[in-house]
């Protein structure tokens, strides 16, 4: 399936960790395609960006659809919790 | 031993809006009239497979070259950060595309061994543009390796820059072949049958070969999507649809 299926997000006041160490994050692109690395055909793709500094400026993930659930799963607790500190 | 060599570098073209583009590119060297293949690149980038194909049609006797559809937005960068950034922008715009394309195609008719004859073929989202690039251009033959979105419309919300073509086959210029599997989702068995019916009505030349067993991808030999039995072949009938049309050696 080549799916084009793209979800974006601005991002702020948040930082990632890329090649050149760690930089503030723009946007974040969320999408269902090939990955480059993963072993499956499909794979949830992220991409943390920060246009500003370049393509280089970016946290990749490709997770397993499983792997995808699971963190959604544990975002949805941890933002829960944070939302009683 | 026949005379083999192929020489495959990086070279500048003129894209869309006379900008310079990077493109790769693949060709005998023997001096022998030869027709033009464009590759165009699917959506995860000007990557090392691209590559691969490029040298391919080369070492099969015609002069390629593939422009890296990213090039404007990322310069110099890893492919796959290109195309991360190219999809967080809408993705490629078709008027740019055609360009780009028709850049490519220029720069192979003006090879010294040119024979004025340029064929396309894409995979993935370069399958849906190599069939817009037989709408736009003077080419004499588009392969469309499983593209989506020919017909059938995207998602509502959908942000990416992709149209469907259905309405626009009355106008296509060039043959076209094309390579699907019948277990892909995008395009799907439907809009397969949907697309060939179109070509049908408006009385166009195509020819459409459809794999059991096989899904979305299935050239693609370093992925889980690769099937041999198809892919091989699928290789066949490419290149005997450019023998035929480009008038290479099948």
């Amino acid at each position: 399936m080549c799916t084009y299926s793209t979800e974006k997000l601005d991002v702020e006041r948040s930082s990632g960790k890329g090649a050149e160490g760690w930089f503030p994050l723009r946007t974040a692109t969320v999408y269902y395609d090939h990955p480059v690395h993963a072993p499956d055909d499909h794979t949830v793709n992220i991409d943390f960006l920060n246009p500003e500094r370049g393509p280089g400026a970016r946290v990749a993930v490709e997770l397993s659809l499983d792997s995808a659930k699971a963190l959604i799963e544990a975002l949805q607790v941890t933002v829960e919790r944070a939302a009683h500190h | 031993m026949a005379y083999d060599a192929v020489i495959a570098e990086t070279i500048g073209i003129q894209g869309a809006n006379g900008d310079v583009i990077e493109a790769y590119s693949a060709r005998p060297f023997d001096g022998a009239a030869r027709g033009g293949v464009v590759v165009i690149h699917h959506m995860p980038g000007y990557d090392r497979e691209s590559k691969e194909t490029v040298r391919r049609f080369a070492v099969e006797g015609y002069n390629a070259v593939c422009p890296n559809l990213y090039h404007r937005e990322a310069p110099g960068a890893a492919p796959d950060d290109a195309a991360a950034t190219a999809r967080a922008n809408g993705g490629v715009p078709d008027d740019r595309l055609v360009g780009d394309v028709a850049g490519a195609a220029g720069w192979l008719r003006s090879l010294p061994n040119s024979n004025g004859r340029v064929g396309t073929i894409g995979f993935c989202s370069g399958g849906r543009q190599a069939f817009l690039t037989a709408l736009e251009l003077d080419i004499q033959g588009a392969v469309d390796c499983y593209g989506a979105f020919v017909v059938g419309e995207p998602p509502e919300g959908f942000p990416l820059r992709v149209r469907p073509l259905g309405d626009r086959v009355g106008e296509l210029r060039a043959p076209v072949l094309g390579m699907f599997g019948n277990d892909d989702a995008h395009p799907s068995p439907a809009e397969v049958d949907e697309l060939e019916k179109l070509l049908q009505e408006a009385g166009k030349e195509y020819e459409f070969h459809r794999y059991d067993d096989t899904g979305h991808s299935f050239f693609s030999v370093d992925r889980p999507a690769y099937r041999p039995m198809s892919a091989v072949d699928g290789w066949q009938k490419i290149f005997a649809f450019f023998a035929a049309k480009l008038g290479g050696e099948a």
